[in-house]
């Protein structure tokens, strides 16, 4: 039966996982991962979903036990965060090259050290390369939705491909918001059973899986995945034509394009603080200033054209990540910047590091990145004196701009000047962030 | 049925593979395939056996088969039986075997053995025990015995091979109180073959620890094998064994049985001489050697079931 709840993000997963219906479950606890294995082992004792739930004793292992079970057929879930994602990482690659359609998700958090829980998205950034489609979500609902759709995509017999979903450490995994649950009927109407066909074992005609290919092999097998990897774009946009119809909700594929087809500044973003950017984007809309966003919803397969396409007439774009390859930058930023690049689209881009380890990007931030923008596309800021990566709250070009931060304090009367000093309140000080904010 | 030379079916499951001449460890896998039915699924590590028999186009099980990641041989046969089990689709004589080598078993896929005992998950782990790296080119790992020059123990003016013992897998593995285990040679094939026929008909957790020489990293010629295989027990250096745990011995905390006790040890020496990576040895760490077997053989005696 459909209902409405109100659900943490790791409760609204372990709901979509549950309509799945996946038949091994490898679990192995990791904060804030945990209360999905939690759930998951309660519906499996309850009856609400026949599944074999395996207590391994690691991450390496949650991932190795997910791939010997998709060997034969099996629809496989397993969850991590984190020290978790990266103690499995050798795992990924088996999966992604054996074509394993496993389903994982991943609550984002900071990599030690310093050791620290929260949220941030290094983790799976660093694993861009592992041959995982990685999708993000925004918000709880899509969360669920994400579950399902994750599965009829990796199992796309064209796609074959694994799927990481990933959830914000606590501000999606643990902040409860009201969620449609969909009917188990119309789940499986829109999930059939996962058939396997061409990847497991088959008593009948016995195969070997997963051997070794030389190098005079090696190339045709990593293009084969590659293939898989472009194919998943479309069978995301198959899966969410399908899910509309089924659900009534609907998903804007690879990216969602905000406010983009005039826009002059737009920010890319990912994840829950594209709410805030959301938010933001449109307060400057009201305002007459021409604001968009992009929310990247797919970081693989990595929508350029899509992303090419809603920066096409933008004279200003940021970044912002909670995410950095150090010594470099942002890796969204430099995936963004590929694809600008070869588009022939020199837009200047400014790279906003921030949220790293649960670190709150505050209102008064997201005004100053806007603004940051607002400044380069008015050309009060030359491009090439606008610092390219900075991390907010420590050398970001935005702090000097977040301030005044509140409406009632002066968006209108805006005062700061890139390089000078700041007038007005602080991070903290300012009562609209004090007094609830994000 | 017991199964020997006469009656061990003539059906071939593991062939075409690219193994060494002499290599004990792909006569441990033919072997131990040919008595577990051709509904085995076999799964196996990176290690000699996988890099011998998985060579894209030409791949060497006849029966269902896939490679592990190093560390995970356990866990991936765990994943196998799980999703053969959930989906309703496991036959009867279907045995979920893996094959890891003794790097693959005592030292990274330690971890992932222990969660499948610890869950009593109905598998069929074999150690292929050649005492080091021998895919990589013969590096030491924790089943290297005292003395064996390696890659990475080399013999030289201060030590003269491998510094540490043998690594006591087998016990390790009984402390957890699994079903069954055991301790075989390739060079005591009916022992082996006996011990396989049993393991295959026992459900939840079963783990064997074969001795499987390399004649390439021992120092020992090809046609020689199986003989440095009989060698090894005869001499007291490996032991032929089995545990059986509480359930299936009756006995609290399970029971441990040799399967042979030799009245006499023929000579340590003799063994280790006719290797050369133990060429380095002095006569004092012989005898060193031959007291640490008499010390073992001493608690077998007393606490084991001969």
């Amino acid at each position: 039966m459909r209902m409405k709840r109100f659900l943490s993000g790791d409760e609204a997963f372990a709901e979509g996982v549950r309509l799945a219906r996946p038949q091994v479950i490898s679990a192995y606890p990791i904060t804030p991962q945990t209360v999905v294995v939690e759930r998951l082992s309660e519906m499996v004792e309850e009856g609400q979903l026949a599944a074999e739930y395996v207590h391994v004793e690691s991450e390496h292992s949650a991932l190795s036990c997910a791939i010997g079970a998709s060997a034969t057929g099996a629809r496989t879930f397993t969850a991590t965060s984190s020290q978790g994602l990266l103690y499995m990482a050798e795992c990924l690659t088996y999966a992604a090259g054996g074509r394993f359609p496993i389903v994982m998700m991943n609550a984002n958090r900071a990599t030690a050290l310093p050791w620290n829980i929260y949220g941030d998205q290094r983790d799976s950034l660093a694993l861009l390369d592992h041959g995982w489609v990685q999708a993000y979500a925004q918000d709880n609902q899509e969360a669920l939705d994400l579950a399902l759709m994750a599965y009829a995509v990796a199992e796309d017999p064209e796609v074959r491909t694994p799927f990481m979903v990933n959830l914000d450490g606590f501000a999606l995994t643990h902040t409860y918001e009201s969620v449609d649950i969909p009917a188990q009927e119309q789940a499986d109407a829109f999930l059939p059973p996962y058939d396997g066909a061409g990847n497991r074992f088959d008593f009948a005609n016995p195969v070997n899986i997963g051997y070794s290919a030389g190098p005079e092999f090696n190339r045709y097998f990593k293009h084969s995945a590659h293939e898989g990897m472009l194919a998943a774009a479309g069978a995301v946009e198959r899966a969410e034509a399908r899910f509309a119809e089924m659900f009534g909700r609907s998903y804007p594929g690879l990216i969602e394009a905000v406010d983009c087809e005039d826009a002059d500044i737009v920010l890319v973003t990912l994840g829950s603080i594209a709410g805030l950017a959301r938010e933001r984007a449109a307060q400057l809309r009201a305002q007459g200033v021409k604001a968009g966003l992009v929310r990247i919803r797919y970081m693989r397969p990595f929508p350029a054209r899509q992303i090419v396409e809603a920066l096409a007439g933008a004279a200003a774009v940021g970044v912002l990540e909670k995410d950095v390859s150090f010594g470099a930058e942002g890796t969204v930023m430099t995936n963004v910047c590929s694809a600008l690049q070869q588009a022939g689209n020199a837009v200047p881009v400014v790279n906003f590091v921030g949220g790293l380890g649960g670190d709150d990007i505050t209102q008064a931030q997201m005004r100053g990145i806007f603004e940051v923008l607002e400044q380069i596309a008015a050309g009060r800021i030359a491009p090439e004196d606008c610092p390219r990566v900075g991390f907010l709250g420590v050398d970001s070009v935005a702090d000097e701009f977040g301030n005044p931060c509140c409406e009632g304090c002066g968006d209108a009367g805006f005062v700061a000047v890139a390089g000078g000093e700041s007038e007005g309140v602080r991070d903290g000080a300012c009562a609209t962030d004090a007094e609830g904010g994000r | 049925m017991a199964l020997n030379a006469k009656t061990l079916p003539d059906d071939e499951f593991f062939f075409g593979h690219k193994a060494c001449a002499g290599c004990g460890g792909s006569l441990a896998v033919r072997a131990a395939l040919k008595v577990l039915d051709p509904n085995a699924v076999a799964a196996l590590p990176a290690g000699c056996m996988s890099a011998v028999g998985f060579n894209f186009p030409q791949l060497s099980f006849a029966n269902n088969a896939m490679i592990t990641p190093f560390a995970a041989t356990a866990s991936v046969l765990t994943g196998i039986e799980a999703g053969l089990r959930a989906q309703g689709i496991k036959p009867d004589d279907c045995t979920v075997v893996g094959f890891a080598g003794d790097g693959g078993t005592a030292d990274i896929g330690l971890q992932a053995l222990s969660g499948a005992i610890d869950r009593n998950d109905d598998v069929l782990y074999i150690c292929y025990d050649n005492e080091a790296y021998m895919n990589t080119g013969i590096q030491k790992s924790s089943l290297t015995p005292f003395g064996a020059k390696t890659t990475t123990t080399p013999a030289g003016r201060n030590a003269h091979g491998c510094l540490t013992q043998k690594k006591n897998v087998f016990e390790i593995v009984a402390a957890h109180g699994i079903p069954y285990a055991a301790t075989a040679s390739v060079g005591y094939l009916p022992d082996f073959l006996r011990k396989l026929e049993r393991a295959r008909d026992i459900r939840g957790t079963r783990f064997i620890h074969v001795i499987a020489p390399c004649p390439t990293g021992w120092g020992c010629p090809e046609a020689d094998m199986v003989d440095v295989a009989r060698d090894i027990v005869d001499c007291g250096l490996w032991y032929l064994a089995e545990y059986e745990g509480p359930q299936l011995s009756g006995v609290p905390g399970g029971q441990f049985k040799l399967s042979r006790n030799p009245r006499e040890f023929a000579s340590v020496e003799a063994y280790l001489r006719r290797q050369g990576r133990f060429r380095a040895l002095t006569n004092d760490e012989i005898a060193q050697v031959e007291a640490g077997r008499d010390a073992k053989w001493e608690q077998i005696r007393r606490d084991w079931t001969a």
